[in-house]
């Protein structure tokens, strides 16, 4: 195993990670209730905690896809979140290589605001210079395809389709190369026209010396792009390896 | 069980070792101050950039779009003109109240629409925080840049209700750019001050509105200066005169205006409002940079 091909780029050892829900609970206390909360000082009763992911151990090297499978509430998401430094690490550690950047169907842009806008928003926001977000502006359009049913990139975000929207994050997201490069679902949302080209696009990322970890419950779209998958169940690991046989453990473990 | 990977990276290190030795840095990890301010100016156009959105994506849905942005501060003046001017036609004891008046409101203005929309910068922005990877303070600085253009535009309208109240133009009034730079600085610090307090104190934002009409009270505004030093003494009007706003609104008085009585001697003011900004400008900004990892978690 020469050094050079092995560079890690993400390294989680042991990482647990609690995050605080406000709101959860009993909703509509009286004011009486909330007050005699505060004064008998019951710790903040509205925060519940949730213990998501509970001691994972990983190392994903350059140029990998890592898939991350496991049903739902089995702690993909918040484990991407964690990873790319949204959420904290409450034991163990995470370390990675240069910022990785997360890419979900839920980050907003701002929705007042017209696509072309977003796009020139998110790039700035990405750390691009006035120049490169000018000449990648069009690229990025033409990528997320939005422009197809008419001119809809002049159009405010809000009026978009949530496929549409999806697309054109995860055309902003891609337009530049990132270290590490986090994905969840992205690529479900889109038609077959776009998922193949996304598909293209985090292939061609990966070959540029990138790390890319995919949230996806369509198993298609693992196989195509990932050749190393790890499945999460209940916040732990249970199993790491090569895409097919992980595969067939989960597919094994579905059937039950 | 689970099987963990590093066995199969073939090497006997643990985890923290090789993190070490390839330059992998925990994603929790804090910047230092003066490679955050760095990184900052390389975010320059983002701020910007994000300031222009807001001020379109708020006044893109109205018909009258950008035109409000004149017509508020001018809207804003005549309401007082029509209460303070007809309604009372109070003179309060100063000579020219009508632009005494505006000056205060302005200025006072300009101060609480940043705490205002400074409060909601992390809060309102979710989205494009867990989305992207920015310096956070661009957010209250873009804030900042957005409420001083809109205030560069008030100050015009201010300046034509002063003009039209009779009083001269002098070159005095151009004291008006070190005040309105001092102001900007606090503003800024403020902004981000209070970014931080929203994101982590929901429930501050509740209690907002009384602060800022007690701030406003505490100013002379909608009324002269001098009733504070007539009616207060000792420690009561030492805690008055050292307000930052009152202090800025009078120096803004005293930009603009002949014949006013100021709170304090102008060479008082002036080194309070410096003493203010610096430490209003860079407590804030650390204040921020030390939060800025919990942002847009949890």
């Amino acid at each position: 195993m020469a050094d050079i091909e092995h560079v890690p780029t993400v390294i989680a050892d042991n990482a647990h990670v609690i995050y605080k829900v406000r709101g959860g609970g009993k909703n509509n206390q009286s004011p009486l209730a909330s007050l005699k909360k505060i004064v008998t000082r019951q710790k903040e009763a509205n925060v519940r905690e949730v213990h998501a992911v509970k001691g994972v151990s990983f190392v994903a090297y350059k140029g990998e896809a890592i898939g991350l499978i496991g049903s739902n509430g089995s702690g993909k998401s918040t484990l991407l979140r964690a990873v790319a430094g949204l959420l904290p690490v409450a034991r163990g550690a995470i370390y990675a290589a240069g910022q990785p950047s997360l890419l979900g169907v839920n980050a907003a842009l701002m929705n007042d605001l017209p696509g072309d806008q977003n796009v020139e928003l998110g790039c700035l926001a990405m750390g691009m210079s006035p120049a490169d977000v000018k000449e990648k502006k069009q690229g990025i359009i033409d990528f997320s395809g939005i422009n197809e049913r008419g001119d809809f990139s002049s159009l405010p975000m809000r009026t978009y389709s949530s496929g549409m929207a999806a697309r054109l994050r995860f055309s902003i997201s891609a337009a530049k190369l990132h270290d590490v490069l986090l994905i969840d679902e992205a690529l479900a949302t889109g038609d077959a026209k776009f998922r193949k080209r996304s598909e293209a696009r985090v292939r061609e990322l990966r070959e540029q010396a990138g790390t890319v970890f995919l949230v996806s419950h369509s198993e298609q779209s693992i196989r195509d792009t990932c050749e190393r998958c790890i499945w999460l169940e209940s916040g732990l690991i249970r199993a790491d390896g090569p895409t097919d046989e992980v595969m067939k453990e989960y597919d094994a473990f579905n059937k039950r | 069980m689970p099987e963990t990977a590093v066995a199969e990276s073939g090497t006997e290190l643990s985890a923290k070792e090789l993190a070490r030795r390839h330059g992998l840095s925990s994603s929790g990890r804090r910047i230092r101050l003066p490679e955050y301010t760095r990184q900052l100016w390389r975010y320059r156009h983002f701020i910007s950039a994000h300031a222009r959105a807001k001020t379109s994506s708020a006044l893109g849905q109205t018909n009258l779009g950008t035109l409000w942005q004149v017509l508020t501060p001018i809207i804003n003046a005549a309401v007082y003109y029509v209460i303070f001017g007809v309604v009372i036609g109070t003179r309060g004891g100063v000579d020219n109240f009508i632009p005494y008046l505006c000056i205060g409101v302005f200025v006072f203005g300009f101060t609480q629409s940043v705490v205002n929309s400074g409060i909601n910068a992390i809060t309102g922005n979710l989205g494009l925080i867990r989305a992207l990877h920015f310096p956070r303070a661009s957010l209250p600085l873009s804030v900042a840049l957005v409420e001083a253009r809109n205030f560069l535009t008030a100050l015009v309208v201010l300046f034509g209700i002063v003009l039209i109240s009779g009083e001269p133009i002098n070159p005095e009034w151009l004291l008006v750019i070190p005040a309105l730079v001092l102001q900007v600085v606090f503003n800024t610090g403020l902004a981000m001050g209070m970014a931080r307090l929203g994101s982590k104190m929901r429930d501050i934002k509740q209690l907002i509105p009384f602060i800022m009409r007690f701030w406003m009270y505490g100013s002379a505004i909608l009324y002269p200066v001098t009733r504070f030093t007539e009616h207060l003494h000792g420690w009561k009007l030492a805690l008055v005169e050292a307000n930052p706003l009152l202090v800025f609104v009078e120096l803004f008085r005293h930009a603009l205006m002949e014949n006013v009585v100021l709170a304090g001697t102008p060479t008082l003011l002036w080194t309070e409002a410096a003493v203010w900004a610096a430490v209003v400008g860079l407590g804030g900004y650390v204040y921020f940079w030390r939060g800025e990892k919990g942002y847009g978690r949890g």
